[in-house]
């Protein structure tokens, strides 16, 4: 490892463990552990979500997807940001009027029964792991290659330093690991951009022609289907994209961090410019580093691309830029993991001990006792599966937290908030069909049965020829909730009258 | 507001009467005045999100220079980016409405 890199690495986790140290001592109650006390402004929190969402697989994987594949990498920059205004407009207040500290709590807020939070903590759950693995595993594999260390000690220092952030500085900590993070990944990405621009002297039609050249691709590189061939299988992505943000446990926790509703809208469109122009400048970085580093260089370091980015920086700015890009990739991973970690330990802590097991009869005490067992817990449970997971494809465990959180989420979180007829059967139902079709289809798809050796785990023809399942889970939640609602009798009109109230004004209660 | 309030929306006893509040005339109007800004939106937001990846999959029509290499496809895409930003300002400006007429209701039904 080069002398600048090694100073930079360090330099992140020494300011990011002063931050802890700083957060610790205004970490006192569960509140605060778990929404930084609800105190953030628009511009804090929209930074945050920034921060929380572009993980490491959009800096890195898309810049090298845009490399290898053209537009079809451009895809992912495209779904990612577009959610955005779906959760603006149908998510991000009712949830911040009716949450607390989980999504749970928010269908809670309607349906009071056990087996409901149980459900969606077991869904936020599911999404949590994978999504956590794919981190995990990426980031193993990425530090590995940045910094010549071994995968193991790699995905160790990752997880060692997630779990100290939550465990000492629960949200307040996280939270501005992920604002730091957020402006150290908009300047090394403004910077590359500049460098690849200026050598285009800022024509961006000249930068494009040139590109019908520049890789092996030719001029199919500007057009879509390189990588997708078959339509549905991209229309499906597309979905589960579109909709699996509004799901995201860990994003939808942010939420919680702002006093209200209004804050909560004024963070979601500050983080759709910031989330905005960064997927815009991941065009400038994927054709730079075709045109500049190569496809060959770029693949002959790892297959799926993942070192374009870093590549790149060295092209144009020799070994300082390149170990600035890695360490902003570095700071990236540990942002969204510590994200990951929190959002798992409130599901645990909060949804299964605090309101399931002891019904809701805690101390504070009790509560930040059990947060941070359960924040040390998804820790250590995640480092040892990623320890074991070290060849799994991290791309497809990410579309599946995606896939899962748009079929087993976002049906329950719609008809919560928007559907009068809806009762307890249904949320249940709308839960378990989204995440049981998304789980099964996915594991007889092509990620896991293919015809190729050494493509999946198994070779084979797969059973479900999509490799996402969202066009086909999606709906099964949806319609999985419509039977659940109609063959029970009850209804819960009294119940969902205060919800819309409480959900479209932000009333509190009468207390 | 939320400082204090560590107990989760427990079933205590509340004098509001919701049901009355949802079908105040008031309330309608909020709801009403949300629809009619809110589906449209998400109608045009969606067909124009799922026509891309239908148009490319299935035709090659945007496949055609625009400016120099950028092509439709191109174009598109980043036409998408530009809804969702115009999209977000619009909504904010309208949620300011909505956010006038929840408090007066808030005021006027609640003391």
């Amino acid at each position: 490892m080069s002398v600048p890199a090694f100073i930079l690495f360090l330099i992140i986790l020494l300011i990011t463990l002063y931050i802890t140290y700083w957060a610790a001592k205004r970490t006192k109650t569960a509140n605060e552990f778990y929404t930084a006390g609800g105190g953030l402004t628009g511009w804090q929190n929209g930074l945050a979500i920034a921060g929380d969402y572009l993980s490491a697989a959009s800096f890195l994987g898309i810049a090298g997807a845009i490399a290898l594949n053209g537009f079809d990498g451009f895809y992912y920059s495209i779904g990612y940001l577009t959610a955005y205004l779906f959760v603006l407009f149908i998510v991000a207040e009712p949830l911040r009027n009716l949450g607390k500290y989980t999504l749970a709590d928010m269908i809670n807020a309607r349906f009071s029964e056990k087996k409901v939070r149980a459900t969606a903590a077991l869904s936020s759950i599911t999404i949590v792991i994978f999504y956590m693995i794919a981190q995990l595993v990426g980031a193993g594999a990425l530090i590995k290659l940045l910094l010549g260390i071994d995968y193991w000690i790699a995905v160790l220092l990752v997880g060692v330093m997630m779990t100290i952030y939550v465990l000492f500085g629960g949200m307040t900590a996280t939270s501005w690991v992920q604002i730091i993070k957020a402006i150290l990944l908009m300047a090394g990405t403004i910077i590359i951009s500049f460098l690849v621009l200026l050598k285009f002297n800022f024509n961006v039609v000249e930068l494009f022609n040139d590109m019908t050249e520049a890789t092996p691709h030719g001029e199919n590189y500007l057009h879509s289907g390189i990588i997708y061939q078959n339509p549905l299988d991209l229309i499906s992505m597309m979905l589960a994209l579109v909709l699996g943000t509004a799901g995201l446990p860990h994003i939808l926790m942010r939420f919680f961090t702002v006093k209200d509703a209004k804050t909560a809208r004024s963070s979601v469109v500050n983080a759709t410019w910031v989330v905005g122009i960064f997927y815009v400048m991941t065009i400038f970085l994927g054709f730079g580093a075709a045109k500049f580093v190569g496809s060959e260089t770029i693949i002959a370091e790892n297959p799926a691309g993942n070192m374009a980015a870093p590549l790149l920086a060295k092209a144009l700015g020799g070994d300082f830029l390149m170990s600035f890009v890695s360490a902003v990739a570095f700071a990236t991973i540990l942002a969204v993991v510590a994200g990951l970690v929190l959002s798992g330990a409130s599901a645990f802590a909060h949804d299964i001990y605090g309101q399931i097991i002891k019904k809701g009869k805690v101390t504070e005490k009790q509560q930040m006792m059990a947060a941070r067992w359960a924040s040390v817990g998804v820790a250590a449970f995640s480092i040892l599966l990623a320890l074991g997971a070290q060849s799994l494809n991290v791309a497809f465990l990410v579309s599946l937290a995606f896939c899962v959180a748009a079929s087993a989420n976002l049906p329950v979180i719609i008809y919560t908030i928007y559907w009068k007829r809806f009762n307890t059967a249904g949320a249940v139902t709308a839960m378990l069909a989204g995440l049981i079709t998304a789980i099964v289809l996915v594991s007889v798809s092509p990620n896991v049965i293919h015809p190729e050796v050494g493509k999946a785990f198994f070779v084979g023809e797969p059973l479900f020829p999509l490799t996402n399942p969202a066009l086909i889970s999606v709906p099964a939640g949806f319609i999985g909730g419509v039977i659940g609602t109609l063959v029970s009798a009850k209804r819960d009109e009294k119940k969902y009258a205060e919800v819309s109230f409480k959900a479209n004004t932000g009333f509190k209660g009468a207390d | 507001m939320l400082e204090n309030n560590n107990e989760l929306a427990s079933p205590k006893p509340n004098a509001v009467d919701y049901e009355k509040i949802v079908s105040s005339s008031k309330f309608k109007q909020l709801i009403q005045k949300k629809v009619q800004f809110v589906v449209p939106i998400m109608v045009i937001f969606f067909v124009s999100y799922f026509l891309l990846p239908i148009l490319t999959g299935y035709t090659s029509i945007l496949e055609v220079k625009a400016i120099g290499w950028i092509t439709w496809t191109w174009i598109y895409s980043l036409g998408l980016f530009v809804m969702v930003w115009v999209f977000a300002m619009m909504y904010v400006k309208k949620a300011a409405t909505f956010d006038q007429m929840a408090d007066e209701i808030i005021e006027e039904n609640i003391k």
